[in-house]
């Protein structure tokens, strides 16, 4: 497994997406330090971006090299090694190489700016904590749609939709969800259905740590509460954690039964 | 001759006016305050040395100065009332008072004044205190560069710093207010004015207003208090200058304005409170030239609000601007700066070409539905408020500032 790992990474580190996928973090991350100044904001600007663009890119990213690497997979399966240390090798390959370009071109531009020495650490490492997180979760689950849609475009347009899914139609639900329930108390139903998004939960959690204005009132103090303590700091991970096991366990499963 | 006369007999009257000298302390003839002033006449001044001194309660019944060498340390000794001032003219100063218990039955003060004027209370230290300063039925007194500080856990158990009830023409100054229910409180007080004090980490409000006209309050800064200032069924007061900073909690407001009218806000600071500014019905505000930064809400406007002018002010970096019940029609907007404001400005004269509309589709949603404020900063919510935006079918239509500035606006912040 470790070999496959390594040898995945390596030929995705070398490939010229993970440079433009570094170049445009850089980019991106640099402007916003540079046209915010201040750097609480530019960290509160990024969120957004990360928020937005680290699921879309994983999923592109993910079912682009799971298909160009079929002939690569089909080579790796006829010859006499495990089928779990195949497709997690390759997994893991796929979601570290974006992990390090992300890091990298995320972190540079604000380590550069001072962000080690400056009282915001903790909420950066926040910031870089939820987009790895995000990154391994949807390099996962647009790995898994690659597997089992052998058509690109099926493939393509379902993982490009649980994407448009989570990030948009999903608050969406949401947002009606609360406003039919709205003469009911419904803090403890919005926090359940946003533990069960990934990306929500990384916006929350975000938001808790940085920007408390934003939350604000009664409900507010709830939501800080829930998120603010260290029982509800657990909860998340935990979410997010079983967002990562659950689809690897799937897979593994999978995989077994697979007929290529 | 009787010109002679006439000088001896107003040097006579000017001498026995300023009084003579008593001394309390250790090595002194008096070593208790009470016997001092037991033996005192009016105009008499006692000073009292260094030391600490258990006391009955201090009652003064004629004009004296009671002044504190090196603050000279007084309780009472059943943690009641520790002076109380029923004559004209007293003035206290320099004392540090302290350790007064909570009473559910008397308003047990520091310094208590009834019905008297002309008082002056003047740098001492007040602290551990249920009431600090107490004035009733009083006119014409300065409370100046005291420093009083409480021990308030609650607002059934613990009194007001300053309170005020029923007096004219005071003067509170440069004081320092902590820890207690209310900073400073005034209940039917006329043409007072109220400044450079600093008032911070009380339970309710920092300064309270409540059927007082004539007002003033100026210079104040209000810090982590659980509402900054509350002026309610008031009219008349005159708000300049005053920083209003981390008010913040779940029920907290910079300032809060209830049944008030005829006002005027200016060069105020409001920065980093859950609600900047809340009115109820509030009639005919002029508010301009303030600063609202970093609130959740800049202003929330609610209930029966006419005629209110809101001109010339910065919204910087508020997660809300503006949320209305209701139309708020009368209501004037017009001129201000808003830092989320998107517009242009073609024909370069410094504000927009198209108006500026303040309250977004988010806003009214989540003061309708508050559980949904889970949902800030989502891309849909970008989404729909920028639909909103585009065409606005929900917000109210006329609520828009017609010419937004496009720079921040400048003006003297002192």
């Amino acid at each position: 497994m470790l070999k496959i790992f390594k040898y995945s990474l390596f030929d995705l580190i070398r490939s010229n997406w993970s440079i433009a996928y570094l170049a445009f973090y850089l980019m991106v991350s640099s402007s916003i330090i540079y046209m915010n100044g201040d750097i609480t904001k530019s960290i509160i600007s990024m969120m957004n971006v990360i928020l937005l663009l680290i699921p879309l890119v994983a999923t592109v990213f993910g079912a682009i090299y799971m298909y160009n690497s079929r002939e690569f997979t089909e080579l790796l399966l006829s010859q006499p090694i495990k089928r779990k240390s195949i497709f997690l090798g390759q997994y893991f390959g796929l979601a570290v190489s974006l992990s390090l370009s992300f890091i990298l071109g995320v972190g540079l531009p604000f380590i550069i700016r001072g962000i080690i020495t400056s009282p915001e650490l903790s909420n950066f490492l926040v910031l870089i904590g939820v987009g790895l997180i995000l990154n391994f979760i949807f390099s996962l689950l647009s790995f898994m749609v690659a597997l089992r849609f052998e058509n690109r475009i099926k493939g393509f347009g379902l993982s490009l939709f649980i994407w448009l899914f989570m990030s948009i139609i999903y608050d969406g639900i949401l947002l009606l969800i609360l406003i039919w329930f709205e003469s009911y108390p419904t803090e403890n139903l919005a926090i359940t259905l946003t533990l069960m998004n990934p990306i929500d939960l990384g916006r929350v959690l975000i938001m808790l740590f940085l920007d408390t204005s934003a939350l604000m009132g009664y409900t507010g103090a709830v939501f800080y509460n829930f998120f603010g303590v260290w029982q509800g700091i657990l909860l998340s991970i935990a979410a997010l954690s079983v967002w990562l096991l659950f689809p690897i366990y799937i897979l593994l499963r999978y995989i077994k039964k697979k007929d290529f | 001759m009787q010109r002679l006369l006439l000088i001896l007999f107003s040097l006579f009257i000017a001498y026995s006016t300023i009084g003579s000298e008593l001394r309390v302390g250790k090595n002194q003839v008096f070593h208790s305050i009470e016997m001092a002033l037991k033996m005192s006449q009016s105009g008499d001044t006692i000073f009292v040395e260094k030391g600490i001194y258990i006391e009955p309660n201090l009652l003064i019944q004629h004009p004296i100065s009671l002044i504190g060498i090196n603050y000279p340390t007084i309780e009472n000794n059943k943690q009641q009332e520790i002076i109380t001032v029923e004559s004209d003219s007293v003035s206290i100063i320099g004392l540090h008072l302290q350790n007064i218990k909570v009473s559910y039955i008397n308003d047990y003060a520091a310094i208590k004044v009834n019905r008297q004027k002309h008082c002056v209370f003047e740098n001492n230290r007040l602290e551990n205190t249920f009431f600090g300063i107490f004035l009733k039925h009083s006119k014409d007194c300065i409370i100046r560069n005291n420093y009083i500080k409480g021990n308030a856990k609650n607002e059934m158990s613990s009194g007001n710093a300053v309170h005020l009830w029923y007096c004219k023409n005071i003067l509170v100054e440069k004081n320092q207010a902590r820890n207690h229910r209310d900073g400073i409180y005034l209940e039917f007080v006329d043409n007072s004015i109220v400044k450079n004090n600093i008032v911070a980490d009380n339970i309710r409000y920092g300064l309270h207003f409540m059927f007082s006209d004539h007002d003033e309050y100026r210079g104040n800064t209000f810090r982590s208090n659980g509402a900054g200032v509350a002026v309610m069924f008031s009219k008349y007061i005159k708000m300049q200058n005053n920083h209003f900073e981390f008010n913040w909690g779940s029920a907290s407001y910079g300032l809060l304005l209830k049944d008030i009218t005829d006002s005027e806000i200016t060069n105020n600071i409001f920065k980093q409170n859950t609600i900047a500014i809340y009115m109820e019905g509030a009639n005919r505000v002029d508010i301009h030239k303030n600063e609202f930064n970093s609130n959740g809400w800049a202003m929330k406007i609610y209930g029966s609000s006419m005629y209110n002018k809101i001109n010339q002010n910065n919204f910087l970096n508020n997660s809300f601007e503006l949320g209305v019940s209701g139309k708020s029609e009368s209501n004037n907007f017009d001129g201000n700066y808003w830092s989320s404001h998107t517009g242009y400005d073609l024909n370069k004269d410094g504000t927009a070409d198209i108006p500026y509309r303040p309250v977004k589709l988010f806003s009214r949603i989540i003061s309708r539905i508050p559980s949904t404020s889970i949902l800030m900063r989502s891309l849909l919510i970008d989404i729909i408020d920028f639909a909103e935006k585009v065409n606005p079918v929900l917000t109210p239509d006329n609520l828009k500032d017609h010419r937004p500035s496009m720079k921040i606006i400048d003006y003297d912040k002192n």
